[in-house]
């Protein structure tokens, strides 16, 4: 009796492990079923050969998905451009340079830079650095790909900065000990020694990073002014495949076509960032 | 002469880091200082009136409070049972290394596809209303990762020499699993469940389409209604409203407080858990 209570018990477990595969393979499967009338309607050739996304266009909608996933590229672009330097050279700061101290009280700050939330980041984008950019570039408005990739990196800085320090700490104390005794100089160390073989976590930091900038959604929403069309350089407004679900979603009646088309670019969306994420994981997986 | 070069080298490093720091301050001090101004008891207390244009944003503070609970509620005992899973039933095989997969790839899943997932799921299949109960759903799923995760960290912190000596004595396996394994893990558990429940609170594009609502002048009246939530008001009062310049002020309150809610329950929780670590370390 007891060996069979036992036994229910670890079933019960065992199904709680599950959920997260059950939510996982859901997810995917609900998008594809959703998207799939689209597909069926329009092909594959419908989202990815077409160069316009005009859902609304009288009598004949069309759904390229190619404007979006150029935003999506050129602000993730933008947001690494600038938070790949910046982190890794904050978690060198952290691991090598900063004092015990130091680094007790700037830890925690990146972490709460991490809770700041999406909409907060968007919010400070439409009312700081959009008017700024748009005073120091004499235009109009400043809610463009530049800003969105800027506020982008305050997204992706705190992944990049704890994955890429926690490399670096994981190096052994005697590469330092031993590069800086032949007479090289820290920075030195640092450049050819310490990175070069923390080069499989810092890749992993950037591949999470940029998953995080790729999926990321009211940031972009609301400070790259949302035009879909070519981007033709940092400063023209762009629209990500995000922006474009969450901006368009709420409006369209259910089982209409511009509906499961929506789901069609969430799959998309969902591909991109399941691809990034595991080429990170699988460098972090085997190097444990 | 050398030193002095490898120190201003080294000091590349330094900047990187201040960089990251100034930027963040800045940003934060800018929030601050616009919106103190319309942030007083009121603001907090009293529904919007006018249109928006005046009032306070208390309905949106509410549903964010309760939305946030269901997320807890949701996430909580999912979390805690994979994390049992992981820590005390699971053996290296296939259906584990699965099981971690899935979890690190949940993680990695943008938060508007959760919301898509919470349509599709919740609305269109399981024909619930959108409304608080979606949304905590559908929120609860979006932090389940992060549940699990900080889960099993604290269950695996408890020295596996509790674990043996319960057992020595003739305990059963669940019995140790209660008394012995979550007692000391629960602090670990809770700390960390409130950190992704403070995010879980600050996300917008999960219940954009699940149950979050433009303006509803009273609170809701069961798990069923559509609900207000503090960073969809934003979004609305930023974005969506017809005059943004008038409401501007009140965005910025919210805002504020939307931040000092998050900072005062992620930093309360940070430092705890810091505190949490050295005794830890004690044993």
């Amino acid at each position: 009796m007891g060996k069979f209570k036992e036994k229910l018990i670890e079933i019960f477990f065992t199904l709680c492990g599950l959920v997260a595969v059950v939510v996982l393979v859901g997810i995917f499967s609900l998008l594809v079923k959703e998207g799939f009338p689209a597909l069926k309607s329009l092909g594959f050739s419908g989202f990815f050969n077409g160069d316009l996304w005009r859902p609304d266009a009288f009598g004949k909608p069309t759904y390229g998905l190619w404007p979006a996933i150029q935003g999506t590229l050129i602000t993730t672009l933008i947001a690494m451009c600038i938070s790949i330097p910046l982190g890794v050279g904050t978690s060198v700061y952290l691991a090598y340079v900063a004092g015990n101290r130091t680094r007790e009280i700037l830890k925690p700050i990146f972490e709460l830079l991490a809770s700041i939330p999406s909409v907060v980041i968007g919010f400070l984008g439409l009312v700081a650095t959009g008017p700024l950019i748009a005073k120091l570039t004499g235009r109009s408005n400043g809610l463009n790909a530049l800003n969105g990739g800027i506020l982008l990196c305050l997204m992706s800085l705190p992944t990049i900065i704890s994955v890429s320090e926690d490399a670096l700490q994981a190096l052994p104390r005697d590469f330092w000990r031993g590069s800086l005794a032949l007479g090289a100089t820290r920075f030195r160390t640092v450049m050819r020694v310490m990175i070069p073989a923390a080069k499989g976590g810092i890749f992993a930091a950037v591949m999470l990073g940029m998953g995080r900038a790729v999926g990321e959604t009211m940031t972009v929403l609301m400070a790259t002014g949302n035009v879909s069309s070519f981007p033709d350089g940092i400063l023209s407004s762009v629209k990500t495949l995000t922006a474009t679900i969450a901006s368009e979603l709420g409006e369209v009646p259910f089982g209409s076509e511009h509906y499961h088309a929506l789901f069609v670019v969430g799959a998309t969306l969902f591909i991109f960032t399941f691809l990034i994420n595991l080429a990170g994981e699988l460098v972090l997986g085997s190097r444990k | 002469m050398k030193q002095i070069v490898d120190e201003a080298f080294i000091s590349l490093f330094r900047i990187c880091a201040i960089i990251v720091i100034v930027i963040v301050g800045a940003l934060i001090l800018h929030l601050i200082k616009n919106g103190m101004a319309v942030v007083n008891w009121d603001f907090i207390s009293q529904p919007p009136t006018e249109g928006m244009t005046a009032g306070g944003i208390f309905p949106a503070l509410a549903g964010t409070t309760l939305v946030t609970i269901i997320t807890g509620l949701v996430a909580l005992p999912l979390g805690v049972g994979a994390a049992i899973f992981l820590t005390e039933y699971a053996s290296d095989n296939v259906l584990t290394r699965l099981v971690r997969l899935s979890i690190r790839n949940l993680s990695g899943v943008p938060s508007v596809v959760y919301g898509l997932f919470g349509l599709a799921l919740f609305v269109r299949g399981l024909h619930f209303t959108p409304g608080l109960l979606t949304a905590g759903l559908t929120l609860g799923l979006l932090i389940l990762p992060w549940a699990i995760t900080t889960a099993e960290q604290s269950i695996k912190a408890v020295p596996a020499s509790y674990r043996e000596g319960a057992l020595a004595l003739g305990c059963t396996k669940w019995f140790v699993i209660r008394t012995v394994v979550l007692p000391p893990a629960l602090p670990g558990i809770l700390t960390g469940l409130i950190l992704g429940l403070a995010r879980a609170s600050g996300e917008t594009a999960p219940i954009l389409f699940v149950g979050a609502s433009f303006f509803i002048p009273h609170l809701p009246r069961s798990i069923f209604d559509q609900f207000m939530a503090l960073p969809y008001h934003l979004y609305v009062l930023s974005t969506q409203h017809q005059d943004i310049q008038l409401v501007r002020p009140i965005a910025y309150g919210t805002a504020l407080v939307l931040l000092m809610l998050i900072m005062f329950f992620s930093g309360g929780v940070i430092y705890l858990r810091a505190r949490l670590r050295k005794k830890y370390q004690q044993w």
